[in-house]
């Protein structure tokens, strides 16, 4: 920031706020340098540059999967993985977004599939090619075990495959990286739902309440609340009995509307 | 990285009276909650909604006279990026389908799925990616009473409740007795949903609720449920055509006057085209990157309002758009996370809000309203607020508690995502608090619906945060992502019936509702170069634009 610029700035919005005295560091943005606050991530440092976003920005809260960036810092071989919204910008990071990546998805009827090896091996049989080389892992913003994963599904384990892929954003770094082309984020998204709807119990306590519904039983109920005068609403409403935090056994005294 | 030593000490006297918190927590002995009498104070005083300034009364359109946002009011006093004939749009056309869906995100597929279901074509037209919406950034869960010491009784009672009886009482009876078709629908459909081992749904309080009915996957069930409802229109890819990065800006009718597809614009190759379809539903999100009086907002980068915009040009007339959600917590430190929300769930589990000295000041489970309203007295009024060296302020959120209360790595466990997204800051919400500030959240008014999800324009149907009444001037937690999936597949399942009674092809569209709005505008002395809708937010630096010399920007975006 010029020194010539003094007036009180109120943050408003997206628009970065600087401290006074913020330093800047450069970044290259595709090879070309910009001189960005050290403080900001690397989506903001982006727009800060100039920058307008059309891919590559999504929720801006590090869970859609829009951001997956690459970079290295000069003088380091290594390559890093991240999400631009999540990061921080480092001085002399040469950074590259990548905001799609091919990957084919098998489609599949979720009624009549089952959660097998078979399944797996009919709709993804390039699976069985994962040479064990970790890079999808290591490439995984979201520190998800990728390579475990992948590897519980090819043995059949949907239901750890499911709990390990859990938080997966569906980014596409693994799938860009991986020596055996696989696709990772649409196999963990096939494990997931095969496993909640086939392996674990299904809630037997709502198929009554949805028969009920079905049924109609609370249509009168709610017609009368729809009915009713804001005074009757506000009496019913501070007369509700309140399930305790630990509510084990507890049964309310007034049953007629359950 | 993490704290600075300042916040450090301060941290110090959190930890201090933890003890004697954790004792009363465990006795069930809350804070006192408010009142009725004491939440309306509260709010008339500290709500940005009970402000006078930064408001004003829209001048055109049919809600005209009503007092919105200046942020929104400017967007709908704007111009159309374009307009053109109804011969140069036949010209235009390159798709025609039985329903089209504008927007891609829960609610949007949610009424794609049930319009393909009922025998309909459909193309999900979406202006970044499928999935790009609010909708994955929802975390703490979907209420819904399936539980049996609850019922969709006591759900009509805390919605409306919490909504200071304002709602659309006929949107409330529908969204609290759809509730428990939706869990199941979800629950075949393969969503993860948190379980005990005989698969009982795991239920949890939110704030305003009489009994506990929240249903979650993890800390992520919005990314969970949007995932789901994405893998499984293309598995249908058959009939669910879904083209993204395509913009809508304008609806279109028939000459009868009805919704007839729209016009979409392409950022990338800068094209306009044409979808031609039977109905059209309207699906687009809120407007929180409007950023209302210059508040930071949890969300996504496409909420710009855009929908709401185009349904107004087209004659449908807005609900509750003057109240504005502005979620608790949403996190004052670090600079980078600014405006994140941190779920209430972090509440729900039992951690306490505490302000500079450590000290509670608010019943934890208030709705969302007055909790904000709470926090900001506490900051502002009160001074009691800690001070960040960016000159931001925030009370305390204590999330180590819930290690104590549920157990040694409970925090991983519940809040996985967000656990992760401090620590890549050096911050361990396990073992020190969180610094939280309210953000703009949710657009709780919309485009006004029946409990059909259609609008009074024929052949015009919306769902989710676009849309206004259902949840009246304050929505409850987990009731965003129910009324995305109880209205999207009502839109959807009403909009394919539409259909079906439709007789013959779609004729030809104009945009003859668009011109006479610019000449409402020009009656009503509205002498402006706004163009709307936004598209994007515009997030260019001052000292950038000042050197785009040749540069035009149409609502958010260059061009």
């Amino acid at each position: 920031m010029s020194e010539a610029k003094k007036e009180i700035r109120v943050a408003t919005g997206d628009r970065a706020i600087l401290p006074e005295g913020t330093k800047l560091v450069p970044i290259y943005i595709m090879g070309k340098q910009y001189q960005v606050p050290e403080t900001m991530t690397i989506q903001k440092a982006v727009e800060y540059a100039g920058y307008q976003f059309i891919r590559s920005c999504g929720c801006r809260g590090g869970i859609c999967g829009a951001c997956p960036t690459i970079y290295r810092v000069a003088g380091d071989y290594h390559l890093h993985f991240c999400l631009a919204c999540q990061t921080v910008v480092q001085e002399d990071m040469y950074l590259t977004q990548m905001p799609f990546f091919p990957a084919n998805r098998a489609a599949y009827e979720i009624e009549e599939v089952d959660a097998s090896a078979e399944t797996i091996m009919k709709l993804y049989p390039e699976v069985m090619k994962c040479v064990a080389c970790n890079t999808c892992t290591k490439s995984c913003p979201m520190d998800i075990e990728v390579m475990e994963y992948v590897n519980a599904a090819m043995r059949g384990d949907i239901a750890k495959a499911a709990r390990l892929s859990f938080d997966c954003i569906q980014c596409g770094l693994c799938s860009s990286r991986c020596p055996a082309q696989i696709q990772h984020f649409h196999l963990a998204q096939l494990c997931r739902r095969v496993h909640a709807k086939y392996q674990v119990p299904q809630a037997e306590h709502l198929k009554p309440r949805v028969a009920a519904i079905n049924d109609g039983k609370f249509v009168d109920v709610l017609k009368e609340l729809v009915g009713d005068s804001e005074d009757t609403l506000r009496e019913l409403y501070v007369a509700r009995e309140m399930e305790p935090q630990d509510s084990k056994g507890w049964q309310p005294e007034e049953k007629q509307f359950l | 990285m993490g704290y600075t030593p300042e916040m450090l000490d301060l941290i110090k006297k959190v930890e201090a009276s933890r003890p004697e918190r954790l004792e009363r927590s465990k006795k069930g002995i809350d804070f006192e909650p408010l009142t009725l009498a004491g939440r309306e104070e509260v709010l008339s005083k500290f709500h940005p909604d009970y402000k006078d300034d930064g408001r004003r009364d829209v001048k055109i359109g049919p809600s005209k006279g009503e007092s919105y946002p200046d942020e929104f009011v400017d967007v709908l006093e704007s111009k159309a990026r374009l307009l053109v004939s109804g011969a140069e749009l036949d010209k235009l056309t390159d798709y025609e389908t039985d329903v089209l869906v504008i927007g891609g995100g829960g609610a949007g597929t949610a009424a794609a799925l049930m319009a393909q279901e009922n025998g309909c074509k459909v193309i999900v037209a979406t202006k970044l990616r499928h999935g790009d919406a609010n909708t994955v950034m929802a975390e703490g869960g979907i209420q819904g009473a399936t539980q049996e010491v609850d019922s969709p009784y006591y759900h009509y009672l805390d919605v409306i409740g919490g909504g200071h009886f304002t709602n659309t009482p006929e949107l409330v009876a529908a969204l609290t007795n759809d509730a428990p078709l939706v869990i199941e629908w979800l629950e075949r459909l393969g969503l993860m949903f948190d379980k005990d081992p005989d698969g009982r749904l795991r239920v949890r309080h939110g704030g305003g609720t009489s009994r506990k009915r929240m249903h979650s996957s993890g800390d992520m069930t919005g990314s969970a449920i949007m995932r789901v409802l994405r893998d499984e229109s293309r598995n249908r890819s058959g009939d669910i055509n879904v083209l993204e990065f395509s913009s809508a800006v304008e609806i279109l009718k028939d000459s009868q006057g009805r919704a007839a597809g729209a016009l979409f614009y392409n950022m990338e190759t800068e094209e306009y085209f044409v979808i031609k379809a039977k109905a059209t539903i309207m699906a687009t999100g809120g407007y929180g990157r409007l950023h209302i009086q210059g508040f930071a907002t949890t969300n996504h980068y496409g909420a710009t309002a855009d929908g709401l915009v185009m349904g107004y040009r087209a004659g449908v007339p807005m609900a509750f758009m003057h109240s504005t959600q502005y979620h608790p917590t949403g996190v004052a430190f670090p600079e980078q996370n600014i405006g994140l929300l941190i779920t209430e769930k972090v509440r729900g589990l039992g951690a306490n809000l505490l302000n500079t000295d450590a000290e509670q000041f608010v019943f934890e489970r208030e709705p969302r309203d007055v909790e904000s309203a709470c926090i900001i007295r506490e900051c502002m009024e009160r001074g009691n607020g800690i001070i960040t060296a960016t000159g931001r302020v925030g009370v305390w959120l204590d999330s180590p508690m819930i290690e104590i209360l549920e157990g040694p790595g409970a925090v991983k466990r519940e809040l996985p995502a967000k656990h992760i997204q401090f620590m890549r800051y050096g911050i361990d919400i396990s073992k020190v608090p969180m610094l939280v500030y309210p953000t703009l959240h949710y657009q709780n008014g919309g485009l006004t619906i029946t409990d059909d999800s259609a609008t009074n324009v024929s052949g015009l149907f919306a769902a989710g945060e676009t849309t206004g009444g259902v949840h009246g001037e304050n929505r409850l937690m987990g009731n965003s992502l129910l009324d995305i999936t109880v209205f999207g597949r009502r839109a959807g399942t009403n909009a394919a019936a539409y259909v079906k009674n439709f007789d013959g092809e779609v004729g030809n569209v104009n945009m003859d509702h668009v011109d006479a709005y610019h000449k409402e505008l020009a009656e009503a002395g509205v002498d402006t170069d706004r163009v709307a809708p936004l598209v994007l937010p515009n997030y260019t630096r001052e000292e950038v634009m000042e050197k785009q010399l040749t540069t035009n920007y149409q609502g958010g975006l260059r061009a």
